[in-house]
C-alpha cells in the first residue's frame, strides 16, 4: 500500500526537514520503502516551498506525488498553490494560524477531505519557546492524526536528523505536536 | 563491517560512490542542482588524505580533474547546465589523450541558464557528443539514489578499464531526492594498470579496439602527452593521414566495439508485449508504474530501462523488442534519445516519442494514456 | 660530432628533432635557460613534470625528456594545479606565453597566483600570437601592427607581471632573451622558491613580430628588446608617458608565504591519520 503525502509551507519553516524526518522514518526504522523529493525555487527564505514523500511496503516506482493522500500545509500561498490535486477524502492538515480554512471551504466539501488543526507554530514559540522547531511539532501532529509511520520510527528518525544538543528540544516539540492536534471536519 | 543502510540524497550518494570507488580528488565549480556533490566531497577528502578544490570555472575543474588523474589519482567533478558546455573542451582533451575522469552531469532545465532548480534530459546528445570531433563516451543515467551510488562506482570502473571520460548523467529530481541505500561491505573497484618499463617503452601502443595501461607522472616514464594527433610514442604527428585515422578509430571502437560489455538494460513483461515503453534515468520510475497499470487492464505492455545510454546499446535492443509493434519513448527533453531509438528501432516498429518539458516529470497517466492511445 | 655534443642535449627528446621553432626565436633562448636554472639549482631534473598550454612556445615541453602534459589552449595551470595537488612531490614547470597565459587562461592565471600553488610559471612573452600566424595579443604594444591590427593595436597592453604580481604570486620576475643570465638566475630561484612563481621572459618572434613592425632580422628584434629595457629601478622615476613601451625588467616580489598543497594538506593532517602521499599512485591499487 502506497500513501502519497505533501508537505507545503514557505521557505525557512522547515518542511523539507519535516518531510525528511517522515522518509528516514519510514524507510531507516520503520524498514518500509519512502522517498522524499522537494521543489523549489531560487529563494532560500520566504517562497512557496514543498516536499513530498511516498511511502510504501513495497519498492517505489514512481517517485512523486499525483493526488495527496495526506496534505499538510504551514502557509496559505503554499496551499492555494498546491492543493488542487488533492485526493477526494484525503487527509488535510493545517496549522489555523498560517492558513483560512473559509477559503479552501468549498474545496474540503468537495473533495470530502477530513481536516485537523495543529498550532504548531504557536505551540512552537510559546510552548517550547523556539519557533524553529515548528516543523516538528506539526511531524508530531502528523504522526498523531495519520499514523503512517510509527512513533518511535519518528523520535530515531527525529534525533538521527536535527543538530547535536538540540535533540531534547525537538523530542519535546514533536510530543506537544501529538497533544495538539485536533479533528475540526 | 556489514553493509550499511542510509537515508541520503542522490548528489550526497553519487560522492559517496566516488569514494567507494577510490575517489581522493575532485575538482568543482558551484552550480545548482549539483553543488551537494561537491560540498559532500569537500567535507570527506580531507578526512582520507584526498584532495578537494574548488576551481575558478568548469573549464579548470575538469583540467585539474585530467592533471590529478595522472598524478595516479582517481577523480571526479559534478557539475549541470552551463557547466557542462563549459567542460566540453578538456572532455575532448580527456578522450584524446585517453586518460579516466568521471563526470557526474546532473542535469537541469535548458538551454543557457535555464530552469537552475527543474528537471530536464537534454544534455543527453551533450553527453555523447559535445566536444568537438568524432569520439565515443560512456554515459550511466541513474534513475535512483541507489543506482547514483551504484553507478558511479561502475563509472570509475569504466573509466579505468577503457582509459576514457565517463559520464554519470542524472537529473535535479533524481539528484535532490532522497531514499534509503544500502553501501555494501566490499565494494569491485578495478585498479589502474601500471605499464611495464622497457626500453623501447610506446605509452600509445595499444591493440585494436583497446586501450594500453596508464604510467602516472613521476615514476620515470618520461611520456608526452598531447592532445594533437600523437604517434605511438605520444609524439605530435598532426600531418599523417594514417595517424590520425588509426588513432580515432581507435578512440572509437575501443567503446563501440565493447558496447555489449559496457551497456546494462532492464526489462519487465516483455515476453508477449506488442508495445514497449522505452525510457532511461528518472522518466523510467513513470513508466514502469505506467506499465504495471497497463498490465492490470490486461494490456500487453513492454519496459525497457536503459542504465547506459551510450554506447547504445543497437544490437541488444533490436532482439529484446523484436516482437513489438510500438515503442514509446518518454524524455525529458524535446526528443534526443528517440532519435536514436527511430534510428536502430524505426525499422521494425513504430517509434513514438512522449517528451515533457518544462521541469516536471511525466506522471504515470501520461504515460498510461499515450500506451492507451492505440 | 659526439664529442662536441651540446651539454644540454641530454635534456632532450632527441628523435623529436629538429624542432618547430623558426630560426631566430625567442623560445630557443628560454629553453637553455631553463636548462642551466635546472643545474644551478636543488632541483633533480628526474624530478620535474612540465605542462603547457597552445601556443609556439607551449610546444617547448614536448621535446624535454620528462613527463610532460600538452593540455588546452590556456589551461595549462588548471591542468598543472591537478597534478601538482596529486603529487606535490613532483617539481611541476609550466611553460606559457602571452596569449596562452594572459588572454584565454587569464582567469586560470590569476587564481593559480591567488593560491600560490607551487609551480614555476615560465611565460614567453613575444607579444603576438605566433602559432597562428601572427595576431594582436593582449601584450602587444600599443600601436604596433598584427595581421588582425592592419591598422595598428589600440588596446593599452598588460605588464604580466603587474598582474601576476597583483593577484598573489610569491615570486616574480621580467627579464628578456637579450638577458640569458637574469632569466636563468630567475628561474632558479622560482624553483626554490615554494610557492606560485612567475617568470616573464619577453622574446623575439622574427618572423611574425619582426616582419609586421619593420624590425627584419633576429638581431635587429635583440637589439630592439635591449633598446627598450629598463630595470624597476629606472622606472620609479619615470611618467607613464615614459614608460610607454618601456620594458621594465628585474625581481617584482620575492615573498613568501604559505603554499596551497601544504594548506590543504594541514587540515587534513589536523582531521584524519591518513597521509595525502598515500593517495599517489592511488588509482592503481585495488582496495
Amino acid at each position: 500500500m502506497r500513501t502519497d503525502i505533501r508537505i507545503a509551507g514557505f521557505g525557512g519553516q522547515g518542511v523539507l526537514m519535516c518531510g525528511i524526518v517522515i522518509a528516514k522514518a519510514a524507510s531507516l526504522f520503520d524498514k518500509n520503502y519512502a522517498v522524499q523529493t522537494q521543489s523549489y525555487g531560487p529563494e532560500a527564505r520566504g517562497g512557496a516551498s514543498r516536499t513530498e514523500v511516498v511511502v510504501s511496503d513495497e519498492q517505489i516506482d514512481y517517485p512523486k506525488v499525483e493526488n495527496p493522500q495526506i496534505f499538510v500545509a504551514m502557509s496559505h500561498e503554499a496551499l492555494l498553490k498546491y492543493i488542487d490535486d488533492i485526493k477526494e477524502g484525503a487527509i488535510l492538515i493545517i496549522d489555523p494560524d498560517l492558513v483560512y480554512q473559509d477559503e479552501i471551504k468549498d474545496i474540503i466539501e468537495n473533495k470530502k477531505l477530513q481536516v485537523y488543526h495543529s498550532k504548531s507554530t504557536e505551540t512552537a514559540e510559546q510552548v517550547i519557546g523556539k519557533k524553529i522547531v515548528g516543523n516538528i511539532v506539526m511531524l508530531g501532529s502528523f504522526v498523531e492524526a495519520t499514523g503512517v509511520i510509527s512513533e518511535e520510527s519518528a523520535k530515531q528518525s527525529i534525533l538521527d536528523s536535527v543538530p547535536k544538543g538540540t535533540e531534547e528540544l525537538n523530542l519535546q516539540a514533536f510530543e506537544e505536536g501529538k497533544k495538539i492536534v485536533k479533528k475540526i471536519i | 563491517m556489514a553493509d550499511k543502510e542510509l537515508f541520503v540524497q542522490g548528489n550526497e550518494a553519487c560522492a559517496l560512490g566516488a569514494l567507494a570507488a577510490g575517489c581522493t580528488f575532485f575538482a568543482g565549480y558551484p552550480i545548482t542542482p549539483s553543488t551537494e556533490i561537491a560540498e559532500v566531497m569537500s567535507r570527506k577528502l580531507p578526512e582520507i588524505g584526498g584532495h578537494f578544490i574548488q576551481m575558478e570555472d568548469e573549464i579548470a575543474a575538469v583540467g585539474a580533474i585530467i592533471g590529478a588523474s595522472w598524478a595516479g589519482q582517481k577523480v571526479v567533478t559534478a557539475t549541470s547546465g552551463p557547466g557542462i558546455s563549459l567542460m566540453q573542451e578538456n572532455i575532448g582533451y580527456a578522450v584524446m589523450t585517453e586518460t579516466p575522469i568521471v563526470i557526474i552531469n546532473m542535469q537541469r532545465g535548458s538551454p543557457s541558464t535555464g530552469q537552475p532548480t527543474r528537471s530536464a534530459q537534454a544534455d543527453m546528445m551533450q553527453t555523447r557528443w559535445g566536444s568537438h570531433g568524432d569520439y565515443e563516451t560512456i554515459t550511466l543515467a541513474p534513475s535512483s539514489v541507489q543506482e547514483c551510488f551504484d553507478y558511479t562506482i561502475k563509472a570509475f570502473n569504466l573509466a579505468e578499464k577503457y582509459r576514457c571520460p565517463v559520464f554519470v548523467m542524472a537529473d535535479e529530481i533524481v539528484g535532490h531526492m532522497r531514499e534509503k541505500i544500502t553501501i555494501p561491505e566490499k565494494v569491485e573497484i578495478i585498479p589502474r594498470q601500471m605499464p611495464e618499463k622497457t626500453d623501447n617503452y610506446l605509452p600509445f601502443d595499444a591493440p585494436e579496439n583497446g586501450t594500453t595501461p596508464m604510467p602516472s607522472f613521476g615514476q620515470g616514464y618520461n611520456i608526452h602527452v598531447t592532445g594533437l594527433t600523437h604517434d605511438k610514442r605520444g609524439y605530435p604527428s598532426t600531418d599523417d593521414e594514417e595517424t590520425h585515422t588509426q588513432l580515432v578509430t581507435r578512440l572509437c571502437d575501443k567503446i563501440l566495439k565493447n558496447t555489449n560489455e559496457i551497456t546494462s538494460i532492464e526489462t519487465e513483461f516483455l515476453d508477449d508485449a506488442e508495445t514497449i515503453v522505452l525510457s532511461y534515468g528518472i522518466p523510467s520510475r513513470s513508466a514502469l508504474t505506467a506499465v504495471k497499470q497497463a498490465r492490470q487492464k490486461g494490456i500487453k505492455v513492454g519496459y525497457i530501462k536503459l542504465g547506459v545510454v551510450w554506447p547504445f546499446a543497437e544490437e541488444e535492443l533490436i532482439e529484446l523488442t523484436k516482437n513489438a509493434k510500438r515503442i514509446i519513448v518518454p524524455e525529458l527533453n524535446l526528443g534526443q534519445i528517440y532519435l536514436e531509438v527511430d534510428r536502430v528501432l524505426g525499422k521494425y516498429a513504430k517509434v513514438e516519442l512522449l517528451s515533457k518539458i518544462g521541469g516536471a516529470l511525466h506522471t504515470p497517466t501520461e504515460i498510461l494514456d499515450k500506451i492507451m492511445e492505440e | 660530432m659526439a664529442d662536441h655534443e651540446h651539454k644540454f642535449m641530454k635534456y632532450l627528446r632527441k628523435e623529436r628533432l629538429p624542432h618547430i621553432f623558426c630560426p631566430g626565436c625567442g623560445d630557443g633562448i628560454v629553453l637553455n635557460t631553463i636548462f642551466n636554472a635546472i643545474e644551478m639549482s636543488e632541483v633533480d631534473f628526474e624530478n620535474i613534470s612540465m605542462v603547457s598550454g597552445i601556443g609556439c612556445s607551449s610546444r617547448i615541453p614536448g621535446y624535454v625528456k620528462c613527463d610532460s602534459l600538452h593540455t588546452t589552449h590556456g589551461r595549462a595551470l588548471a591542468f598543472a594545479t591537478g597534478l601538482k595537488t596529486a603529487n606535490p612531490k613532483q617539481d611541476v614547470i609550466v611553460v606559457t606565453g602571452d596569449g596562452d597565459a594572459t588572454s584565454i587562461g587569464g582567469n586560470h592565471l590569476i587564481h593559480a597566483a591567488r593560491r600560490n600553488i607551487d609551480l614555476t610559471v615560465i611565460c614567453i612573452n613575444n607579444d603576438i600570437y605566433g602559432m597562428t600566424g601572427g595576431q594582436i595579443s593582449p601584450t602587444s604594444p600599443q600601436g604596433s601592427y598584427a595581421t588582425t591590427a592592419p591598422y595598428g593595436s589600440t588596446d593599452k597592453p598588460f605588464n604580466i607581471a603587474e598582474v601576476a604580481k597583483a593577484a598573489g604570486a610569491t615570486y616574480v620576475a621580467k627579464y628578456t632573451t637579450a638577458q640569458p643570465i637574469q632569466v636563468s638566475q630567475a628561474i632558479k630561484a622560482g624553483l626554490e622558491n615554494k610557492g606560485f612563481s612567475f617568470i616573464e621572459v619577453v622574446a623575439q618572434c622574427p618572423t611574425y613580430y619582426g616582419r609586421k613592425n619593420k624590425i627584419r632580422s633576429p638581431v635587429e628584434m635583440i637589439h630592439w628588446l635591449k633598446d627598450n629595457t629598463i630595470s624597476l629601478e629606472q622606472a620609479k622615476d619615470m611618467t607613464e608617458e615614459e614608460l610607454e613601451g618601456k620594458i621594465i625588467t628585474g625581481v617584482y616580489i620575492n615573498k613568501p608565504r604559505k603554499e596551497f598543497v601544504e594548506a590543504l594538506e594541514d587540515i587534513s593532517t589536523k582531521i584524519s591519520d591518513i597521509d595525502p602521499d598515500t593517495n599517489i599512485n592511488r588509482a592503481y591499487r585495488s582496495e
